[in-house]
Formats: C-alpha cells, sequence, structure tokens
C-alpha cells in the first residue's frame, strides 16, 4: 500500500463518523430544531453499538443496537423540546450530560473487551484497483451506509414533496401549520431520524474504528459534527466536503507525529477543535456578507395555536 | 385526547418557586427507579446518596468546598444565560483561570515572595478566565460565529493547553515524573474560613458574589439592561442598549467568575496544578443556573444541591459500589426535570378532548 493509498482509507474512516452525525443533524435542524445533544447522542451509540456486537457478537445487531440508543436519547429531546416546548439548547446539553453519564454506566463493564472489528467489503478485483481501489472498494458497510444515506437525504430534502414540507416547517412553521402540515410531527420524524444518525455514527467508533469501547470514546466528534452543519451552510454536498476536509485534518495529526514532527502531541490533539473555530468563523463572516443560510426559525419552539 | 400547552396569561410566581423543588423530587423519583434496575435498593441508596452526607460533620464541609466553585462559575452564566447568551465553556474559563493564577504561585516557587502573592494570582486568574470567554463573544460580535461551538471547543484547548504544562514545562522537578507542578507554596495558598476543614474564604466571596448580583440585578440599570435585552431584544434595541456591548461584558464577567474559580480551586482545596482539576464544574454549573432559575439567591440553593451529587457519588461509590458516572446520570436527569417544569410555569398543561382547530 503506498502512502497516498493510506492516507486516503484512513481520511475516509476518520470521517465517516463525522458525516453520519452531521448528515443526521443537518435534517433536524432543516426542520427547524437546534439539537445539541449530539455528543450525547453518539457516545450513548458507542456504548450500546458496542454492548450489543460483545454479546451477539454481530456488528449489524451492534450497529442496530448504536441506532436504537440514539433514537431513544432523540426521543427524550423531543418530548422536552416538542411536547413541552422548552428550551432546546439547554435540552440538547441535558442529553449531552445523560449520554456521557448512561455510557459510562453501561460500557463500564466493557472496558478492556476486545471485539472482531467490522468486515471489510471485497470485491474481485474493484478493490484492487490502483490508488483508490481499496478507499473505494475495500471499506467496512458503515462507510457505505454513509454514502448511501447522503444520496437519499439530499435527495429527499430538494427532490421529494416530504423534504419540501420538511424544510417549509424548519423556515416557517406557521404557514407550515397554517397549510394544515403537523409541525410537531415532522420535527419529531427530523429529530428521530438526526438521533438514528448520530448513534449509527456513535456505535461505528468502537465496531469498526477501535475495536474497544473506552469512556468518552467520542472526544468532541459530535460537536464538530454541528459546527460541520454550519460549515455546510445546511446542504448535504457541502457537508460531506467539510466532513473530509475534518476527516483529513484529524488525520494529518497522525502522520505529522509518525513523520518525527516535533510539536508536543497536545498541540495537535488540539488541532481538530481549533480547526473547527477557525472553520466557524470563516463561515459565519462570508456568510454575513450574503445573508444567513440558516433554517429561517432554527432553534425556536413552536407551539400552535389554538 | 391530548395534552395541549396553553400560556399562561401571567407569570405565575408559585409555580416559579415550586417548579425547581418538583424538578428535585422527580430526580429523587427517577433516582430510586435507577438504582432499582441497577439492583439496589432504592430507599437504602438514596439515603446514601442524599441524606447521609448531610448527617457528617466532614461531608458538609465539604459540599460547601464543591459549591463555591459551582456557584460562583453559575452566578456569571445566568448574566450570559439572562441575555440570551449561551456561553457554555465555563470549565474552559475555569481552568484558564487555573493556569494563570497557578503560573504565578509556579514562578514564585522557592523565591521567598510574600503576602502579594495570592491576590496577584486571584487577580490573574480572574483577567485570564475574561480573557478566553471573551474569545467567544467577539467572534460571535465580529463574525457572528455560534458562541455556544467556540466556547465549546475553547474548552478541549484550555484542558490540553494544562495537561501540556504540567507534564512540560512547569512539571515539578523534584515530583518523581508525575505530572503536577510542585505543591504550592504558604503564600500562594487560599486561607481557610474554617480551621481543620478544607473551606477557604471563597466561600465567603461566592456568598457576597450573590448578594452583590442580587442588587445589580434588581436596583441598576445595567440589570435591567441584562434582562431587557434577553427577554426583548427589539425593546431593547429601540431604548438604545447595544447588546453587542452586552455580549462582551456578560462573557468578561462571567469568564472572570470561572476563572476565579478556577484559581481558587487550584489555590485552595487543589494546591497544586494537576492535569484533572475538575469533576466538570463549568458543565453543572449549568445545571445549576437553570435549578436556581438564573436568580443569584436561587443559584446558592442549587450550588449547595449539585454539591451534594458529587459529595454523595462519591460516598456511594465506597459504600454501594456503584460506578461514579451515576453522578453525571442523576444531574442530567435533574436537568431534564428542571427543564420540564420550567414549562409549567410559562405554559399551562390542559387535556383537550379533540382537537378544536381542522
Amino acid at each position: 500500500m503506498t502512502l497516498f493509498e493510506a492516507v486516503l482509507l484512513t481520511v475516509i474512516t476518520a470521517s465517516t463518523p463525522l458525516l453520519l452525525a452531521a448528515l443526521g443533524e443537518l435534517v433536524a435542524e432543516r426542520a427547524g430544531v437546534l439539537n445539541l445533544g449530539v455528543e450525547g447522542m453518539m457516545i450513548m451509540g458507542a456504548a450500546c453499538g458496542f454492548a450489543g456486537a460483545y454479546l451477539t457478537g454481530s456488528t449489524f445487531i451492534g450497529a442496530a443496537c448504536g441506532v436504537a440508543a440514539g433514537v431513544a436519547m432523540a426521543a427524550i429531546f423531543a418530548l422536552l423540546t416538542l411536547g413541552l416546548a422548552a428550551n432546546q439548547v439547554a435540552s440538547g446539553l441535558t442529553l449531552t450530560i445523560v449520554g456521557l453519564g448512561l455510557s459510562g454506566l453501561i460500557g463500564g463493564s466493557f472496558v478492556g473487551q476486545k471485539i472482531e472489528a467490522a468486515p471489510q467489503a471485497h470485491i474481485p478485483w474493484l478493490s484492487d484497483l490502483p490508488l483508490i481501489g481499496r478507499a473505494l472498494f475495500a471499506q467496512d458497510g458503515f462507510v457505505y451506509a454513509s454514502w448511501l444515506l447522503l444520496g437519499l437525504t439530499a435527495w429527499f430534502l430538494y427532490r421529494s414533496r416530504g423534504g419540501l414540507i420538511l424544510r417549509a416547517v424548519g423556515d416557517n412553521p406557521h404557514s407550515a401549520h397554517a397549510l394544515g402540515y403537523g409541525v410537531r410531527t415532522i420535527r419529531l420524524w427530523a429529530v428521530l431520524f438526526g438521533g438514528g444518525c448520530a448513534g449509527l455514527a456513535g456505535a461505528y467508533l468502537p465496531l469498526a474504528y477501535t475495536p474497544f469501547w473506552v469512556s468518552g470514546m467520542t472526544a468532541g466528534r459530535g460537536w464538530i459534527a454541528l459546527a460541520l452543519v454550519v460549515f455546510s451552510s445546511w446542504l448535504p454536498g457541502r457537508l460531506a466536503i467539510g466532513a473530509y476536509l475534518f476527516g483529513a485534518v484529524s488525520i494529518l495529526q497522525l502522520h505529522a507525529q509518525g513523520a518525527g514532527l516535533a510539536l508536543p502531541p497536545q498541540v495537535m490533539t488540539a488541532l481538530p477543535y481549533l480547526a473547527t473555530i477557525v472553520v466557524l468563523v470563516v463561515v459565519s463572516a462570508l456568510r454575513r456578507q450574503a445573508g444567513s443560510a440558516a433554517p429561517a426559525s432554527l432553534g425556536l419552539a413552536f407551539v400552535p395555536e389554538r | 385526547m391530548r395534552l395541549v400547552l396553553e400560556p399562561r396569561p401571567t407569570h405565575s410566581w408559585p409555580a416559579a418557586v415550586a417548579a425547581p423543588i418538583v424538578a428535585i423530587a422527580l430526580t429523587l423519583l427517577a433516582g430510586g427507579v435507577l438504582f432499582a434496575l441497577i439492583g439496589r435498593d432504592p430507599v437504602e441508596a438514596l439515603a446514601t446518596y442524599f441524606f447521609e452526607p448531610l448527617t457528617d460533620a466532614w461531608a458538609l464541609q465539604e459540599i460547601v468546598v464543591k459549591a463555591t466553585p459551582l456557584a460562583l462559575i453559575a452566578l456569571g452564566l445566568s448574566l450570559c444565560f439572562l441575555s440570551n447568551n449561551w456561553n457554555i465553556g465555563a470549565e474552559g474559563q475555569f481552568v484558564v483561570g487555573a493556569i494563570c493564577g497557578g503560573g504565578i504561585a509556579v514562578a514564585v516557587q522557592g523565591t521567598e515572595a510574600g503576602g502579594w502573592v495570592l491576590p496577584a494570582m486571584i487577580l490573574a486568574g480572574m483577567i485570564g478566565g475574561a480573557a478566553y470567554a471573551l474569545l467567544p463573544a467577539v467572534l460571535k460580535v465580529r463574525f457572528g460565529a455560534s458562541e455556544i461551538l467556540t466556547s465549546l471547543m475553547l474548552v478541549y484547548i484550555a484542558e490540553l493547553l494544562l495537561d501540556y504544562l504540567v507534564r512540560g514545562p512547569w512539571r515539578d522537578p523534584q515530583g518523581f515524573n508525575f505530572p503536577t507542578t510542585a505543591p504550592f507554596e504558604d503564600a500562594a495558598i487560599m486561607p481557610l474560613l474554617i480551621e481543620g476543614s478544607r473551606v477557604h474564604w471563597g466561600a465567603a466571596v461566592a456568598l457576597v458574589g450573590a448578594l452583590v448580583m442580587t442588587a445589580m440585578l434588581g436596583r441598576t440599570l445595567s440589570g435591567f439592561k441584562i434582562i431587557l435585552v434577553g427577554q426583548a431584544p427589539r425593546a431593547g434595541r429601540f431604548a438604545g442598549f447595544s447588546d453587542k456591548r452586552l455580549v462582551l461584558t456578560t462573557f468578561a464577567v462571567s469568564g472572570a467568575l470561572a476563572g476565579l474559580a478556577g484559581v481558587m480551586e487550584v489555590a485552595g482545596p487543589i494546591g497544586q496544578l494537576q492535569p484533572d482539576i475538575s469533576p466538570g464544574y463549568g458543565f453543572t454549573a449549568i445545571i445549576v443556573a437553570l435549578l436556581g432559575r438564573l436568580h443569584p439567591i436561587g443559584i446558592v440553593a442549587a450550588a449547595l444541591f449539585l454539591a451534594l451529587t458529587f459529595i454523595g457519588g462519591e460516598s456511594a461509590q465506597i459504600t454501594l459500589k456503584v460506578p461514579l458516572d451515576l453522578t453525571l446520570v442523576f444531574q442530567g436527569i435533574l436537568l431534564f426535570f428542571v427543564l420540564a417544569c420550567d414549562t409549567l410555569v410559562v405554559y399551562r398543561l390542559r387535556i383537550a378532548k379533540r382537537s378544536t382547530t381542522s
């Protein structure tokens, strides 16, 4: 394997959880719901995903457990913000705190256990293509799931009637309500979809990325996914570009350390967080001139008038 | 039949006072269920967690020790939240305060420096915390970057900076390679409020801070500005209040208080710099601020209660062999119920027979 192949391969694996989680959040935010609990849903997906895979020996069941955990967490969030019209920022933080604690409880008994990493595809001839063969045709199921979800989400949001309604709900819930659409029902589905994606993204970490459970192993990826949604201007295509750029930044640190770059390891670890801030600032500054791309009612509770 | 939220015509004061109490009661109930689920006797476990610390003098003092940083940070956060600014990076501002103040303690080691050291440390901690909080504030005001995300990212960076310092340049040369600075000298240690305990003067500072803030919010123009801009930004703009300056001020005050808490923590109970100086005070303080309904006196009470969850969690870990993560779960559940009960202050829950709109 050449260095180029190795870098490409690791960039894709490092980006997949970011892409998955951010994709789900993008749909929720398009419906007008800002769920800051991505980190909490992800870490629960990671803990439950590992538990499921360890107990059954099946990566698929593990991934399903991860998705279920993410959806369950999102349901708590939906109860607060949609059912009780609670503040979305604070409710998202609740999810993060509960998720970090509960995942520690669930994962506690699995510390130090190892599982078989998710199997990688092998397509005769295609997987052996030079340069791109390994990166494109010999990945695990999560990577292909992320590409499939990316395509489906882009199609749904911009080419389907349902997507049009969802975006309308995010931009002007009162009009959508007046037209007879169930604003809170649509938002509920969007939030649950976001939870499922975040759960899958979390499950990816212990099932494919590093085949063991570590407390707090999401390490802020949920927050980076939130920043990616801002970066993408709420467009799925740009979201994918952003996710892969970010994956590249976090991989860069590993290769830089491998190449013997004499910087403290803490500087390298801080790089993705620093990059997130820089990207947010640049994108927000550019957007200031062009007008905000955010869904118009993002973060605002909707209580239907009688 | 379905549940409908109906806005209350007027703000309900009894509900506002009752909401946090109901939230705590519901948290205890949920906690009992949680204990039963992990196979512990709920009554005994809850007693160990929430009641036993109150019967023990040492534990009571420890509650005050832990409530001090929580209250200080939450007082600052409440100003941010009141004016609709979401500073969730107090943990980072706490750490930077500890680094700036602790740096002075490290610098004067072995120099026989006198009484100016501690005041200088506290000043440095407050300035450091304020400066670190101003980063997301400036980025918000100048570029429109979300303060939620930038302030949180800065937490990770502050923790890595502290980690680098105590493992690298500031490590105690006589410390057997442990990643800590040398223990602070006496001139760099907070004086005790109660001899023989770990309760230091920071507790008094937090209490005075709460009283000053009560007066400021209720009786001064700046307090009025904060509340007005938070509740009705348009009205605030028409009144000529600069919301940009308000963002900067509230973040700076909030950061200074978090930094103060940080420097007093390392100059007080910890007595040195080490990679891990906080069990998440900066994040728990968000719960404290909301449980205290953003009112200074309420915040002091809420800080004592959340300090109890830390102490209870530690003693439950020892006597009941439950994981320490349970504390975090409790705190999360508490925040859940606080938010849920808050809704009932603003709205009335009504059971509708059938939807009347269609």
